[in-house]
């Protein structure tokens, strides 16, 4: 399982960079998407991944006896899925915006020449 | 010591921009909510700043989770002091903003979200736990990014695509070394991490997760080579904007590198190195870049990264000399740089242009308000015995005796050429005929004079505190010399956070 999800980490990075480094647009959006993707996904395996442990305290007991599931990753993962959510959809209007402006995908072309600024 | 005051400044501005919400397009309204909230924000961050200079720290456990297990905001001498600097600030472009922003952009919102931003910055500058400090980044760059493309001009989104792409990547680091620390130590409380990161054994992982950090702090703070996305964007919003931006965006980037690389990770030869260079490298490309930019907003836009060197620099040296040095450019830079930006706008209100060659003639016919702006240039360029002049010293005196006479050089190198840019301005804008056959849209003669108060008082409050900060510099240099001792013995924080 583990090794699954470094090599998934791995190519979503990868691919990640690649897209970036594109002069698209929407490829530089994916590309920062999938990044995030990855680094949910390397946040949830270094929470070392534990399977049918909840971290509870059994009733008996004073403190935990066995190896359990740290649940601080999920939480943080939840809250940087939410987070991302949020930058994703403005980033998603915003291009269409500039795309509906400039008519290009081309991020070489977002260099209108020096203008009256407000 | 625990005391729940300390958020007050979050929530202060938290509860102006909800009732704010409420008022929506009522844009009187507004602006009278946004001034106060801003000034009990001022009052409170002075009452801060009092209690923890009485030699405190002071913390607060969220929900009454313990450290290292809850959430923990805590305010040291740099935090409050930050939070000062942030309050006076805000403060500042509020006022500005009541009548240097068009109605339009008031109509959807500026002065909410406006506020939702000076919530961040605190939140960003008092909280103890590094994944906290990640949302609050988050809260402040969607509060950006809608303030940098709210009027939706086409240069605007233009300017926004690339600060948009360059802020998530920054965030995606960060989030990135904030999973690897937390796989390496299992704690994100950082005076907990800055006991448990010694104790470390493969210590080659622990500088790859510091790079994580430098990288995406590095973005953010614009420093050589991550900066290019600031020139071409911060010259895009209304000035009032540009004035948040540019002396509060860039300076939490700076707070955090401060902040992770004396607590959390202590630098070795190695990253000290690497900051230095990176400072020699951000100083001389921002002030060459300020050089040839004939258009005021993008001179300034370059002289912030340029001044951003001097404070890396002095990070990089890491003595106690240095970063008193530093940390007390950074407070000068604070105000100097939020004021040139309201000046940027004081220009354009005064003449509809911000292209120095159409410009010219603005000493002749406000003589009182030029005189206003030659303070603050004087004080940018560092002239005895104005703000700038006094951190440069401890900064070359710490590079000539840790023998880094490179970063000397270019301290001074850094300097003649903002004089140089400065003098340039001073004699195209001001001194310089205006060329005759150019039309002058003045907007500002017609104003009411409530209405010019309003422009022309927030530079004369910066520009106050410039003075103070100047004149009355053996009382900064004490606060930075409590900043700079709490940097290199974190233990007073630890305890004060974790209780050992």
């Amino acid at each position: 399982m583990e090794l699954l999800l470094v090599v998934l980490i791995g190519v979503l990075y990868a691919a990640g960079v690649y897209l970036i480094l594109r002069r698209s647009m929407v490829r530089l959006l994916l590309g920062i998407m999938l990044l995030g993707n990855g680094t949910n996904i390397l946040i949830f395996l270094l929470g070392n991944i534990t399977k049918g442990k909840p971290p509870i305290i059994g009733a008996d007991l004073k403190v935990f006896a066995d190896i359990y599931a740290d649940p601080i990753p999920q939480a943080l993962i939840l809250t940087a899925i939410v987070i991302s959510f949020g930058l994703t959809s403005f980033a998603i209007v915003l291009l269409k915006r500039v795309y509906a402006l400039i008519g290009s995908d081309d991020l070489d072309d977002l260099n209108t020449p020096e203008e009256e600024d407000i | 010591m625990i005391d729940n005051q300390i958020i007050s400044t979050v929530l202060i501005h938290l509860f102006t921009a909800l009732l704010q919400l409420v008022f929506w397009r009522k844009t009187v309204t507004q602006r009278i909510l946004s001034v106060s909230g801003a000034l009990t924000g001022h009052i409170f961050a002075l009452i801060l700043f009092n209690k923890v200079s009485g030699g405190t720290i002071l913390t607060m456990n969220a929900a009454n989770w313990e450290a290292p297990f809850g959430i923990v905001f805590v305010a040291d001498m740099l935090s409050s002091t930050m939070v000062l600097l942030t309050s006076v600030a805000a403060l500042a472009v509020s006022i500005f903003s009541a009548t240097g922003v068009g109605r339009a952009r008031m109509l959807y919102g500026y002065f909410p979200i406006f506020h939702f931003l000076v919530m961040g910055l605190n939140g960003a500058f008092l909280t103890g736990d590094i994944f906290n400090l990640y949302v609050w980044f988050e809260v402040v760059i969607i509060a950006s990014f809608v303030l940098l493309t709210l009027g939706g001009r086409k240069a605007q989104l233009e300017g926004a695509v690339k600060y948009m792409a360059m802020n998530i990547l920054a965030s995606t680091f960060f989030l990135t070394g904030i999973g690897l620390l937390y796989g390496i130590t299992g704690t994100l409380n950082m005076a907990d991490l800055s006991l448990k990161i010694p104790q470390v054994e493969n210590q080659s992982i622990v500088n790859l997760t510091a790079m994580f950090f430098l990288i995406g702090f590095g973005i953010k703070a614009a420093v050589f080579p991550l900066y290019f996305w600031l020139p071409s964007s911060y010259h895009t919003p209304p000035s009032a904007v540009a004035a948040t931006f540019g002396g509060l965006l860039t300076k939490v980037g700076i707070y955090a590198l401060f902040r992770v690389f004396t607590l959390v990770f202590v630098p070795d030869e190695f990253v000290k190195t690497l900051f230095l260079v990176m400072g020699i490298l951000t100083v001389l490309t921002g002030a060459f870049g300020a050089v040839i930019k004939n258009n005021v907003r993008r001179m300034f836009s370059y002289l912030i990264v340029c001044h951003i060197g001097f404070i890396i620099g002095g990070l990089g040296l890491y003595t106690k000399v240095a970063l008193l040095g530093a940390v007390f450019y950074l407070i000068h830079d604070m105000i100097v740089k939020t004021n040139l930006f309201l000046i940027a706008g004081l220009i354009r209100q005064l003449r509809g242009t911000m292209n120095m060659s159409k410009l010219g003639g603005l000493y002749a016919h406000y003589p009182k308000i030029s005189l206003l702006i030659a303070v603050v240039l004087f004080s940018l360029a560092g002239i005895p015995p104005l703000s700038g002049f006094w951190p440069k010293i401890y900064l070359i005196e710490a590079a000539f005796f840790g023998n880094h006479y490179g970063f000397v050089v270019t301290i001074i190198i850094g300097s003649f050429v903002t004089l140089y840019a400065i003098a340039k301005l001073w004699s195209e804008v001001f001194w310089k005929n205006a060329s005759a056959d150019l039309v002058v849209v003045d907007n500002f003669k017609p104003l009411k004079p409530f209405k010019k108060l309003l422009l022309v008082l927030p530079i004369g409050i910066l520009g106050a505190a410039t003075l103070y900060i100047g004149l009355n510099a053996e009382m900064v240099i004490q606060v930075a010399d409590r900043i700079s001792t709490e940097m290199l013995d974190t233990r007073p924080y630890i305890r004060a956070v974790l209780g050992k």
